[in-house]
């Protein structure tokens, strides 16, 4: 593991029009860390993690990655050919509605063996092998494998969605409140699947969650942001053991204790 | 043969104004520079239905000339509808003399098929297409199947021939079966069995494929490779037939199965029915090949 961070993000601001998505981010990351971004909804959350998933170009401010080669580039410096090849080998995005991140249509193995097939493998029975293995990492029953993911309950339809993602072993994930929508317990096991995936895998992930207790399980560091901006940042346990903010007090208050 | 005065017949030669030509003549040439890539063109409405072939008619009314012999195809037939009415289109606005033999044309439109008769250096096959964006059921949005062409990232259409074995066990699409043109774009060969796909590799004529509705023209120059996709452990493979053609006694070449009876009675037949024709003329008899009446009875 190297000494410079994965992902550096300096500044970045994103206005609509007038009104401020998000203003005067900066963060880093390194290999191996998780780290959670909470807020309520409308405080720039989404628009951070579009912007550092370059799906939108912020007005301001640099995102710096380091690539597989360990040459540091502005992400968007990139071309549009190396930016698609960054975003389907070395990162994933785990959609908050499967139906996004999914292709419906196609079954579980193809949606699972799609990046493969993008990257240039074009052996059959390789490419199947290899869906059945992730399958079974993330805990679907293997003879699953060729049935649609509109068959599949909400919980497995995120766990393909995650093995879709993983398949080309990438080191920086994004997630974008992936357990909302699922019951408790469902939950518990997906995040329960994640945490171990993180650690096995030494993955970077930013997670964007509304979700504190989701928050506390998987992530080293937090970020609280409000109206666009990051108001507190800090160690997981300490942010939320011991809030500085008001407003992080109060998010950490509301939460209702079971 | 003289073309007809437009006074004449009350049409322009070949239909189509000449600026219309100048404009179809335009894209025709860009896609011939630039193998597998659909150009965008202002196809007109013509006096057929979408579907009929106006995007095919729009080609060869762009590049036929007053010297060309015509040969239209419908299925592999000479006979059918589709063929007869275009054939007369063209005979009537153009003049130009047409006929069903391979060999002798130096246009041929086609619907599904390519001729049986291998083409010759001088010849233009043009394509009626009706869908030419091969990713179209995979991505449905125009802007993202531009820009996956753009960068050529054709994962997707691999994705398809990846559903196809583990759904059927083997690689089930059978017709418009998709194509790397030039080792660059990938594309529909129209609905063509994909029997004829490896006719498409190197082929001496040029071919040119209109989407009239979509309007989208393509082309393949001359002498350029075009590979069909597969998987290394599925790789690409033609139709197969048991038996030979039941009136030509023709093999590998492709068959239309002919339902003859409500009780299971069936022949397979020659879809290219001159290369049929020419055969039995030439003497070879299939199984049911009937023999000709002696003179007088009917």
């Amino acid at each position: 593991m190297s000494e410079l961070p994965l992902l550096s993000a300096r500044d970045l601001g994103k206005l609509y029009g007038a009104r401020i998505g998000c203003e005067a981010v900066s963060f880093d990351i390194h290999e191996g860390e998780v780290l959670a971004v909470v807020g309520e909804s409308g405080s720039g959350k989404s628009t951070l993690l579009k912007l550092l998933s370059t799906e939108l170009a912020p007005t301001s401010g640099t995102i710096r990655y380091r690539m597989r080669d360990g040459v540091t580039r502005d992400l968007f410096a990139l071309t549009e050919a190396e930016r698609r090849f960054l975003l389907r080998t070395d990162w994933g995005f785990v959609r908050q509605d499967a139906r996004e991140g999914l292709r419906m249509s196609v079954s579980a193995g193809g949606n699972v063996g799609e990046r493969l097939m993008a990257v240039g493998e074009r052996h059959y029975g390789r490419i199947r092998g290899t869906a059945l293995d992730w399958l079974g990492r993330v805990e679907i029953e293997t003879d699953r494998i060729d049935d649609l993911p509109r068959d599949f309950s909400g919980g497995m339809r995120q766990r393909l969605q995650i093995a879709r993602n993983l398949v080309t072993h990438p080191r920086l994930v994004f997630m974008d409140e992936p357990t909302s929508g699922l019951d408790v317990s469902v939950q518990a096991r997906l995040l329960d699947l994640v945490r171990g995936l993180v650690a096995e895998m030494g993955l970077a992930v930013i997670i964007v969650t509304h979700d504190l207790a989701v928050a506390r399980l998987l992530s080293h560091r937090i970020m609280v942001m409000r109206h666009g901006r990051v108001i507190e940042q800090g160690l997981t346990d300490q942010v939320l053991d011991d809030p500085r903010e008001a407003y992080t007090q109060l998010l950490v208050s509301s939460v209702l204790a079971a | 043969m003289n073309a007809p005065s437009p006074a004449e017949t009350g049409y322009n030669f070949a239909y189509l104004d000449e600026q219309t030509k100048r404009m179809i003549r335009r894209a025709i040439l860009k896609a011939i520079a630039i193998p597998g890539y659909q150009v965008p063109f202002a196809s007109r409405e013509m006096p057929m239905p979408y579907g009929w072939g106006t995007g095919g008619v729009q080609v060869t009314a762009a590049v036929i000339g007053p010297d060309d012999v015509l040969k239209v195809i419908d299925q592999g037939s000479d006979d059918t509808t589709n063929a007869v009415s275009i054939r007369k289109f063209f005979a009537k606005t153009a003049g130009v003399a047409t006929t069903t033999r391979t060999a002798e044309a130096t246009v041929i439109q086609t619907r599904h098929r390519i001729p049986e008769t291998p083409l010759s250096e001088g010849q233009i096959l043009v394509y009626q297409v009706p869908i030419p964006e091969p990713l179209r059921f995979l991505e449905p949005r125009e802007t993202e199947t531009r820009k996956l062409h753009a960068l050529a990232d054709y994962g997707l259409m691999h994705v398809k021939l990846y559903e196809d074995i583990a759904r059927h066990g083997h690689i089930a699409t059978t017709y418009d079966y998709p194509v790397e043109v030039a080792g660059r774009y990938v594309m529909n060969p129209s609905p063509t069995p994909k029997f004829d796909n490896p006719k498409m590799h190197r082929s001496p004529a040029l071919q040119l494929f209109g989407a009239g509705r979509e309007k989208r023209i393509y082309a393949v120059p001359p002498y350029t490779d075009v590979v069909s996709l597969d998987f290394e452990d599925h790789p690409f493979e033609v139709q197969r037939f048991e038996k030979p053609c039941a009136l030509c006694a023709a093999t590998g070449v492709y068959l239309d199965e002919v339902v003859l009876d409500d009780r299971g009675g069936r022949m397979f037949v020659c879809s290219d029915s001159d290369y049929c024709a020419s055969r039995r003329d030439a003497g070879h008899r299939g199984e049911m090949a009937g023999d000709a009446l002696p003179a007088g009875q009917s």
